[in-house]
């Protein structure tokens, strides 16, 4: 396979261009072993979107008639209101994500980091933030991927800013985040949610290139920089460009499948805990006994978060109770945020490509950006809940 | 026949390196699965996400998981 250069506009374009006839090429070329009818795989479709909707629409029914009818629990208690509320949230969420994790691989099947760094080297910064973010949020990549990712944009001359835009957005939304929190909390802390892990990730990029932080990268890849003329693509389209309906159903199914069954225990567990106390702690627990909104307590679980190391997937269930309890929404969001978006394993990985002034600098930013957005958002939360 | 599987060690790299060497043994071949997890390796490779699957010099994945019949397949040359 030929290299290409995206060391410039032009030559990027070109890059794109030849990359689509050659995907052209291997898709006419490709076998059709199991190809469907594009009428018969949407009938399909509809058929199980609309058993899907009818489903969803009798979930409270339904709850309450196991909770009332075939336990015959006594309306009005603690046990009935916390069994009610957990077959209705468990069913609820395990529903959406199927759908969701569906779609959404469906959508982004044959979008791998490669492309976006072919796309993401010919844009200026402006919008470069942004987009990256934007990748940041729809891109899977597992977690130990970020060193390789890292070198690998920044190998293709992409601005330091770009990169750390995606760095940061990436591991805060993914199509899980999104479907527990609408579960679990609603649309509206959805929104919130995910616009602020975008904005979380064009600020870092912004302020890292203001800064020009890529002065403190370990030696050896400024070294390389110097040394490569031009950038060099690895060479490699990814297989899964030549996409037919059937690829991408079969790419969407299994990323529905592995999902399902890695977080569906979470899911229990969260939504039991929840479920919990919700039947049995009085709401305003945590208000009477901690005191709420001091201005220190937003830092306060900022900096006990960095460290911690969780996933997205983990947290959000443990948002759900906080909330619960009665602490504020801007220091639940900024404590989630500051244990997903960085972790002392991810510092230790970090600090081989970076030198410790830009590890320090790098969380001294989000224990900033995360304070500032739990200030917000408690002086707002009358508003939003 | 030189396979390198590349990851630094996670959970999903190991799982490729495991159905690389199953494909092996089951399709017969007499080849050399490496593991790599030395990044600068990785960026001389030009390697960003992993896990991912380099049979004789050509990328095959990058990012994910492949199955068993894709590497037997791969190492096969496609006769499967």
């Amino acid at each position: 396979m030929s290299k290409c250069c995206c060391s410039s506009k032009d030559d990027h374009k070109e890059s794109i261009l030849q990359d689509y006839v050659k995907n052209k090429d291997i898709m006419c070329g490709k076998e059709h072993k199991k190809e469907i009818s594009r009428f018969k795989y949407f009938g399909i479709a509809l058929l199980a979107s609309a058993i899907w909707t009818g489903l969803y629409s009798v979930l409270v029914p339904a709850s309450q008639w196991i909770t009332y009818g075939i336990l015959e629990l006594s309306h009005g208690t603690p046990v009935a209101d916390s069994v009610e509320f957990f077959i209705y949230d468990t069913s609820k969420i395990l529903m959406l994500l199927v759908f969701m994790v569906y779609l959404i691989g469906w959508l982004r099947a044959g979008l791998h980091v490669e492309r976006v760094r072919t796309y993401l080297a010919g844009k200026g910064r402006g919008i470069g933030y942004l987009l990256g973010a934007g990748f940041g949020s729809i891109t899977p990549f597992c977690s130990c991927s970020s060193i390789p990712l890292f070198l690998g944009f920044t190998m293709a001359r992409i601005p330091i800013g770009i990169t750390m835009s995606f760095l940061i957005t990436s591991p805060l939304i993914n199509e899980i985040a999104v479907v527990l929190l609408w579960g679990l909390l609603g649309w509206k802390v959805t929104a919130i949610y995910i616009t602020i892990g975008v904005f979380a990730g064009v600020l870092g990029g912004i302020v890292m290139d203001a800064i020009k932080a890529e002065r403190w990268l370990q030696p050896f890849i400024l070294h390389a920089i110097k040394n490569e003329p031009t950038s060099q693509a690895s060479g490699f389209e990814p297989q899964a460009n030549n996409i037919s309906l059937m690829d991408r159903h079969e790419f969407a199914y299994s990323e529905a499948k592995n999902i399902f069954q890695r977080v569906w225990l979470w899911v229990l567990f969260g939504v039991g805990l929840g479920a919990a106390l919700h039947g049995f702690v009085p709401q305003e627990w945590f208000a009477e006994n901690l005191g709420a909104g001091q201005w220190w307590s937003v830092p306060l679980a900022v900096a006990v978060g960095i460290p911690l190391y969780t996933n997205v997937t983990g947290i959000i269930p443990i948002m759900e109770s906080l909330l619960m309890k009665g602490l504020p929404l801007g220091t639940t969001l900024a404590f989630c945020m500051s244990t997903v978006a960085a972790s002392l394993p991810e510092v230790i990985m970090l600090k081989q490509v970076m030198r410790w002034k830009f590890v320090a600098i790098f969380l001294g930013m989000l224990l900033i950006i995360f304070t500032l957005v739990g200030w917000f958002f408690n002086a707002m939360s009358g508003a939003i809940l | 026949m030189i396979i390198k599987v590349l990851g630094p060690g996670c959970l999903k790299c190991k799982e490729a390196e495991s159905i690389v060497n199953a494909a092996v043994k089951e399709s017969n071949i007499d080849a050399a699965v490496e593991k790599i997890t030395d990044f600068k390796e990785m960026m001389a490779l030009g390697i960003m996400s992993t896990p991912a699957v380099i049979v004789d010099d050509k990328i095959m994945c990058t990012g994910r998981v492949p199955s068993k019949a894709e590497v037997i397949k791969w190492i096969t040359g496609g006769t499967s």
